[in-house]
């Protein structure tokens, strides 16, 4: 099997064999790309459905428990969230002008935009990483010692922060996942595998990247902005 | 051709558009988080429906699905109304509980 692709590949090979040129299962290049991009939309279908069922736990539960949900969300910081959130479309931003500059063929700023993306990736990451400290040094982590200073419902307000710290953590992981795939992404962009032609891994990234940006932009109204006015609480 | 619709490149200023939309409407669902709309269903219902159009936003441009093949648009529909499937079975079940007083609630 890898010896038919090896054969089948060195017959079209040019400055990179086998890597990016057209296999012998596709039709075209254009084909080749397709399936490409499928194969990911239904890959990142699997991790919709993943994270769809840490929802749904948070949903159910919220409808059961809205008053405990209500005043331990008004224990997380407004503005740090929203800033945070800031931060992340940043990298969202960045990500889609490398995959942009790789259409181009511009190297270095295809380098350029993935180490942004890292770095804003990594700014977010250490704001996540203040944000559990506080929660920790306020004993608000499930467990023995948990306390919640003022919270309405203290039997079910630790399932608010359960699923505070299952969802960002589940999310968190998979920025962790994509740092390391960025790392080898800024080393193969930087040794010049890819061309304007071929940025297939680029531009799979790219909504894999955008996919965890979205999970996001979900998380942050339904973790930081409950009854900030205080209504279900009167 | 076809083929050559097929290796459409977005003009940066659309990503530029996008991601000043995303960052306004961060902030106005921060800010209009904290006004008292009269009801607390009607604001998680505009917090959803920001992260619903935010989302929507990133999927059609950011992921260029809005210029992909009608097999991509087909997947990532099918998709959503997977999630939905997920959702809204298991809570209209939730929901509709405590309408009637019946056991098992």
């Amino acid at each position: 099997m890898a010896s038919h692709t090896a054969v089948a590949t060195k017959a079209a090979a040019h400055s990179h064999p086998g890597y990016g040129e057209l296999r012998h299962h596709f039709e075209s290049h254009e084909q080749q790309k397709d399936s490409a991009t499928i194969g990911m939309w239904v890959f990142l279908l699997t991790e919709l459905m993943f994270f769809g069922g840490l929802f749904l736990a948070y949903f159910i539960y919220r409808q059961w428990y809205p008053e405990a949900f209500a005043s331990a969300s008004n224990k997380t910081d407004l503005w740090l969230g929203a800033f945070n959130t800031t931060v992340l479309i940043c990298s969202s931003l960045t990500m889609a002008l490398a995959v942009h500059a790789a259409s181009k063929g511009k190297r270095i700023l295809l380098v350029g935009f993935l180490v942004a993306t890292l770095l804003l990736g990594g700014a977010f990451l250490g704001v996540k990483a203040y944000e559990y400290h506080d929660k920790w040094v306020h004993h608000e982590i499930p467990g023995d010692h948990f306390e919640c200073e003022g919270c309405h419902d203290e039997v079910h307000t630790p399932l608010f922060f359960a699923l505070y710290f299952g969802m960002t953590g589940l999310h968190a992981s998979h920025m962790i996942i994509g740092f390391g795939v960025l790392l080898v992404l800024i080393w193969q962009a930087w040794s010049g595998k890819f061309t304007e032609k071929w940025y297939t891994p680029i531009e799979m990234f790219g909504l894999y990247w955008h996919f965890v940006d979205i999970v996001w932009i979900f998380l942050f109204p339904l973790l930081y902005l409950i009854d900030r006015t205080g209504r279900s609480l009167l | 051709m076809a083929a050559h619709e097929e290796h459409h490149v977005v003009p940066k200023s659309v990503y530029f558009a996008v991601f000043t939309a995303l960052i306004v409407l961060t902030w106005v669902t921060a800010w209009i988080s904290t006004k008292d709309l009269g009801s607390s269903s009607l604001n998680v219902a505009v917090a959803l429906s920001i992260a619903v159009f935010k989302a929507s936003l990133v999927v059609l441009f950011f992921m260029h699905v809005k210029y992909g093949t009608k097999l991509t648009k087909m997947i990532v529909g099918i998709g959503i109304v997977w999630l939905l499937m997920l959702l809204f079975i298991v809570m209209i079940d939730f929901w509709t509980r405590t309408w009637m007083g019946v056991a098992g609630r």
